[in-house]
């Protein structure tokens, strides 16, 4: 067992990068991030690796690009409008097959927004967002402790299926002092890079970093070997946690720090003599659709709870298919829901 | 028979998609050229920008990444500073340099990135038919720009060279011309000095590489010679621009 130490979530995410073996940072100031690259900036010369303050955030993004073709493990963070900026950079990235781990700290939006928590780009991280049609894999911790366990399987996804991976957190996540254990991983089998640009030198073949195809039966084709991928991964890598579920009337869905608001109100639903549970997504793509389906036929009514107007509760509809009426409460632009705003829908639900 | 022209090692057996007489073909050889004489080949990985030279990682026979539009100064920074020991060459366009991409030249340059960067201008958009560059010159007429390229409305042809000699970062800076045999001699010197400058770690170098679009300009590749021989060269004076100490 290591040891327990006192850290905030954003200096956490950085170290727990560096553990994972990430020696490369490009990123630009936005708040609520800037403790990530500060951090960086601070460790990663010590490590032997690179930090580097670009000039834009579409140039931090291209510079992750060339670092992954190159084989190195990389990282980018940032918030809402920077993420915006790095959309074309992630749709190469997913196009030309590079792993990496791209850090949102959601704040407030549209446009310019807010520097307050929010979950509103749910739909920017798990729909697209960039052009084209590819995936990219979700994380979603709910506290510092999860962030810094899943920093460790972002690089490890990225690098086995070879594809873009985010963690979405929020600015309280961020900011949030909690103890944290840097756990020793179990090293997974990992594919060899041999398609990284290294200089051909004992080679003897170029490897060539690319996503263009522009004969249209070679480009259908690529589109498919990414689907297949991307079944694979809805196959295999789905995560959530199921809380309180096993006699509930009502199923909250929510994640990251929505959830664990969740919980709260959960105990005070429960004192008031409602049965209330959470299913909290972990990786929100692949959606843990399986489970809410499932948990469909025993719920009388699901409640999506978000930090936006309502974006994952599209999924929660399709998850559910019709089988139990689904409802929606959510707080934005940096405000962030109550227990008792939580309570109040679930004895309107029950009502 | 000993033979006395052949194809450089650096490369591949691909034959060029150009247009006749477009002198990227030439910027392509002359690149290859001074890779193999520098004996760099195994450790070169290039970059190829969005425009006509999009596919230059089928005909370089070196690790090759493909940017996206304008991108490739930013990509370049990302492979050098995980392999430093590699040569990185960058290879853009006017539109791809000079318009899009014009933040990620002027930041990898100011940073003094050890990187090479051929730049061709050719004073219009290739691939996408001919419409108006930032090099464009003052009259000069292109699909969007069908009554002469009218600097009150859309601004002067940018010297890049030259403005990019101003920085600090560069080690290197040189424009020439694709036009006749005398500056292709030229052009093939500068670009070995750009790329010896990153092999003895100099910092960053550039060539610009005045450069025709028969297709699009709607000449004969000799009509295009002569035309960017007669009115490319004035605005777009030759010469180096920047060589600090140690540049051989
Ligand atoms: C983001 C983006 N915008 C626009 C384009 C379309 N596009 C492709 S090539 C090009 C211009 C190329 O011109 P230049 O860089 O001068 O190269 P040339 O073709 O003349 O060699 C443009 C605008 C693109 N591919 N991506
Ligand atoms: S369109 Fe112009 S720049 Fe492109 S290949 Fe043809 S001549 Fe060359």
């Amino acid at each position: 067992m290591g040891e327990k130490i006192l850290m905030k979530g954003a200096e956490a995410l950085g170290e727990a990068a560096i553990k994972a073996g990430c020696r490369f940072f490009f990123g630009y100031p936005i708040t609520p991030q800037n403790e990530v690259p500060e951090y960086m900036s601070k460790r990663l010369p010590k490590e032997g690796g690179v930090f580097l303050q670009a000039e834009s955030e579409v140039a931090a993004i291209n510079m992750v690009y060339g670092a992954a073709g190159a084989g190195a493990r990389v990282m980018t963070s940032s918030s809402s409008p920077g993420i915006s900026l790095k959309m074309e950079g992630i749709s190469y990235i997913a196009g030309a097959k590079l792993p990496c781990v791209i850090v949102n700290i959601v704040r407030g939006g549209p446009g310019l927004g807010g520097i307050q928590p929010a979950q509103s780009d749910y739909f920017q991280a798990t729909k697209g967002g960039g052009h084209g049609d590819y995936r990219m894999i979700v994380l979603a911790p709910s506290s510092v402790q999860e962030m810094v366990d899943l920093m460790g399987d972002a690089f490890d996804l990225a690098d086995l299926y070879r594809m873009p991976t985010m963690i979405l957190g929020d600015g309280m996540l961020g900011q949030m002092m909690e103890p944290v254990e840097f756990k020793e991983r179990k090293p997974i089998a990992l594919p060899p890079k041999d398609w990284a640009t290294t200089g051909k030198k004992g080679r003897g073949k170029q490897n060539i970093i690319n996503s263009l195809f522009l004969i249209a039966e070679e480009c259908e084709e690529h589109n498919f070997e990414l689907k297949k991928r991307y079944n694979e991964i809805e196959k295999n890598e789905v995560k959530f946690e199921s809380y309180n579920m096993e006699d509930a009337d009502v199923a909250i869905i929510a994640y990251g720090t929505t959830a664990r608001i969740v919980k709260t109100a959960i105990k005070r639903a429960e004192s008031k003599g409602m049965k209330v549970g959470l299913i909290r997504p972990i990786t929100l793509w692949p959606f843990p659709e399986k489970v809410i389906a499932a948990a469909a036929e025993k719920v009388k009514a699901f409640l999506t709870v978000e930090m936006s107007t309502g974006q994952m509760v599209e999924d929660v509809r399709l998850a559910v298919n019709g089988q139990k009426p689904v409802y929606f409460y959510g707080r934005t632009g940096g405000m962030v829901p109550s227990p008792e705003e939580m309570v109040a829908e679930v004895e309107k639900i029950l009502g | 028979m000993k033979k006395v022209f052949e194809r450089p090692k650096s490369l591949t057996d691909v034959p060029f998609s150009y247009c006749p007489g477009c002198t990227h073909g030439i910027a392509h050889r002359l690149v290859a050229e001074v890779i193999d004489e520098l004996g760099i080949q195994e450790r070169t990985i290039g970059i190829a920008p969005v425009g006509c030279s999009v596919l230059c990682y089928d005909f370089f026979d070196v690790d090759m990444q493909e940017a996206a539009h304008g991108r490739a100064p930013a990509v370049a920074t990302g492979i050098k500073r995980v392999h430093p020991d590699s040569i990185v060459f960058s290879y853009q366009g006017d539109g791809d340099l000079a318009s899009i991409g014009t933040a990620e030249i002027v930041h990898a340059a100011n940073r003094g990135e050890k990187i090479t960067v051929i730049f061709i201008n050719n004073a219009i958009y290739g691939m996408t038919g001919g419409q108006m560059a930032p090099t464009t010159l003052p009259g000069q007429k292109t699909t969007t720009s069908p009554y002469g390229r009218d600097t009150e409305a859309c601004g002067y042809p940018i010297r890049i060279s030259e403005m990019l000699s101003t920085l600090d970062g560069p080690a290197y800076i040189a424009r020439a011309s694709l036009h006749d045999p005398q500056n292709i001699v030229k052009a093939k010197s500068a670009i070995r000095k750009a790329f010896q400058a990153q092999v003895d770690g100099l910092g960053f170098s550039l060539v610009e590489l005045l450069s025709t679009c028969p297709t699009n300009w709607g000449m004969t590749p000799v009509e295009s010679l002569k035309w960017l021989e007669d009115n490319m060269i004035p605005r777009y004076p030759l010469g180096e621009y920047k060589v600090i100490e140690g540049v051989k």
